[in-house]
C-alpha cells in the first residue's frame, strides 16, 4: 500500500482553488482567440476581446476572473492501492477549500442550508464525489462552479424511441431557453444514459475535459461536433447580444442505461470554464 | 461605436435619452444590491420602514463583489444574473429606481413597470469582474452587512462600462439582436 497524507491533497485544493479562479485555462484562451476570429457581430468581437482583457488583468493583479468564484466541486479518484493517512479525506478537502478562498480573497458564496439560506462564512462544504480506482495514486479535480450558468441546468427522462434526435434537441432547447443567462459563450456539458442522477453526473464530469477534447467514442464525438454547430446557429451569440459564438464546445459523456429509458442532463458552465486537476 | 458618458443620478430626461444598443459609461454613484438585499428592501417596503438609500433616480447593480484584497477598493465585480431580482423589482420601479445594470433577461412584468415609470436596464459583461472593479473607486456597506457578498453597497464609478439592452420603451436588444444572427429556431 502506498501511504497518501491528506494534508498533501489539502494543501492541493487550497492551491487549486486560487489558481483556477485567478488564471483563465490555456484551453479558454485558445478558444477565445479562435472565436474572437470566426465571430462575425462586432459586438460580439468586442465582447470576447474583452474577456482577453480581463483574463489579463486578473492574472497580472492576482483577483479572480469573475467575482463568482464558486461552489467548489471536487472529483477524487483514489487509486484501491492507496492508504490514506493523517485524518479524514472528506475534512481535508473542506479545510483546503477554506485556505484557498480565504487566503486567495475569493468570494464565500456558500449557505448553510437551502432554506435558511445563512452563509457560511468559508465556501464549505464542497460538493465531492468519490471514486476507486486500480492503481496507487489519488487524481483530484477541482471545478468550481458559478451559478449563472448552474441555473441553467436541466434533466429529461426521455423514451428509447426518441433517439439521437430527441438528445439533440433537449440540448439545444436548453441552451436556448438559457438565452443571455449563463454568460455566453458558454461550455456545454452533457450526460446521456444511466440513472437520473448519473446522467447529471456525467454532465457535470463533462465540463471538467478541456475546450478542444472529444470523446474518444466516434459517436459521441460526432454528437458534441453537431450540436455545437447547432448551438452557434441559435444566433444568441457573447453575452446573449447576437452572434454565432454561443458556445465555446460541447462535452458529451454517456453510460449505459436501462432498456426503458435515456435519460439525458445539460449541465451549462460559464465562459471562464474552471477546471484544474493534481494528481499525487 | 459611439459611446455616450452618463452620469448620476439618472434623471428621467437621461432615461428618455437612453435607447437600446447604445454603449455607455456611467460616472457617479450607483448602489449594490442582489438576491438577498433585493429581499430586505422589499420586505422594508411592507413594513413601512425607511430604505438605506433614496431610490429616486437611483441606479441598482446586480453584483455580489468579491473580497478586496490588502490596499484595494473592492475584489472582482461583475454583474449576477437579472432574473432572480425580477420579482422583487416593481416596488423598487415604483419608487423611483431609474436604472438597473446585471446580465440576462428580464420579464414582462418588469419590462412594462419600466415603461410605465420611465426606467432603464442595462447590461455588463459577465465575467469580466476584474476589469469591471477596475472602474469602482469607492466602496462602502451601508446597509445589511450580515449578508457578506450580498450586503448593499454604496459604490463610486467611473466610467463603468455597460450597454442599454432594455430601453424606457421596451426595445430589447436581447430580442432583436438574436434574431440577426438566428439560423436555426
Amino acid at each position: 500500500m502506498r501511504k497518501v497524507d491528506v494534508k498533501e491533497i489539502e494543501n492541493a485544493i487550497r492551491d487549486m482553488s486560487i489558481k483556477t479562479n485567478i488564471y483563465v485555462g490555456e484551453d479558454v484562451l485558445n478558444a477565445f482567440n479562435k472565436f474572437q476570429k470566426e465571430e462575425t457581430s462586432p459586438v460580439g468581437k468586442e465582447i470576447i476581446a474583452n474577456l482577453i482583457k480581463n483574463a489579463e488583468i486578473a492574472a497580472e493583479e492576482q483577483v479572480p476572473i469573475c467575482q463568482d468564484t464558486g461552489m467548489a466541486v471536487v472529483f477524487v479518484e483514489v487509486g484501491q492501492e492507496v492508504q490514506l493517512i493523517g485524518g479524514n479525506i472528506t475534512s481535508a478537502i473542506n479545510e483546503g477549500v477554506r485556505r484557498g478562498y480565504k487566503e486567495g480573497y475569493l468570494r464565500k458564496s456558500v449557505v448553510e442550508d437551502p432554506l435558511i439560506r445563512k452563509n457560511t462564512g468559508d465556501n464549505t462544504p464542497a460538493v465531492i464525489y468519490y471514486d476507486i480506482l486500480p492503481g496507487d495514486k489519488v487524481k483530484i479535480t477541482l471545478a468550481p462552479k458559478g451559478f449563472g450558468s448552474e441555473n441553467m441546468s436541466r434533466l429529461k427522462m426521455l423514451k428509447p424511441s426518441d433517439g439521437l434526435a430527441g438528445v439533440l434537441d433537449f440540448v439545444v432547447e436548453t441552451v436556448s431557453i438559457a438565452g443571455p443567462n449563463p454568460c455566453p459563450p458558454i461550455v456545454v456539458g452533457v450526460g446521456i444514459g444511466g440513472t437520473s442522477d448519473k446522467a447529471t453526473y456525467l454532465a457535470k464530469k463533462a465540463l471538467t475535459r478541456d475546450i478542444g477534447s472529444h470523446n474518444k467514442a466516434e459517436h459521441l464525438r460526432n454528437i458534441e461536433i453537431t450540436l455545437l454547430e447547432k448551438i452557434n446557429a441559435l444566433g444568441i451569440g457573447p453575452q446573449g447580444l447576437g452572434g454565432n459564438t454561443t458556445a465555446l464546445a460541447v462535452n458529451v459523456e454517456a453510460f449505459a442505461t436501462h432498456i426503458a429509458g435515456l435519460p439525458v442532463a445539460v449541465n451549462i458552465n460559464c465562459h471562464v470554464a474552471r477546471h484544474e486537476v493534481t494528481i499525487i | 461605436m459611439k459611446i455616450k458618458h452618463i452620469s448620476t443620478p439618472l434623471s428621467h430626461e437621461k432615461v428618455k435619452d437612453l435607447k437600446a444598443g447604445d454603449s455607455v459609461l456611467i460616472s457617479g454613484t450607483m448602489y449594490t444590491g442582489r438576491d438577498a438585499a433585493h429581499q430586505k428592501l422589499i420586505d422594508a417596503i411592507d413594513k413601512g420602514e425607511v430604505l438605506p438609500f433614496d431610490m429616486k433616480d437611483a441606479i441598482i447593480y446586480y453584483v455580489g463583489p468579491a473580497p478586496a484584497k490588502p490596499g484595494r477598493i473592492i475584489g472582482s465585480a461583475g454583474p449576477t444574473t437579472s432574473y432572480r431580482m425580477d420579482d422583487l423589482t416593481v416596488p423598487l420601479l415604483e419608487l423611483g429606481l431609474t436604472g438597473m445594470i446585471g446580465k440576462g433577461a428580464r420579464s414582462k412584468t418588469v419590462i412594462d413597470s419600466m415603461k410605465k415609470n420611465g426606467a432603464v436596464y442595462f447590461a455588463a459583461i459577465g465575467g469580466a469582474g476584474a476589469l469591471i472593479a477596475n472602474t469602482i473607486k469607492e466602496c462602502e456597506i451601508i446597509a445589511y452587512e450580515e449578508l457578506g457578498p450580498e450586503a448593499v453597497r454604496k459604490l463610486t464609478v467611473v466610467d463603468f462600462p455597460a450597454v442599454v439592452v432594455i430601453d424606457s420603451q421596451g426595445n430589447n436588444l436581447y430580442e432583436t439582436e438574436r434574431k440577426k444572427y438566428q439560423k436555426i429556431d
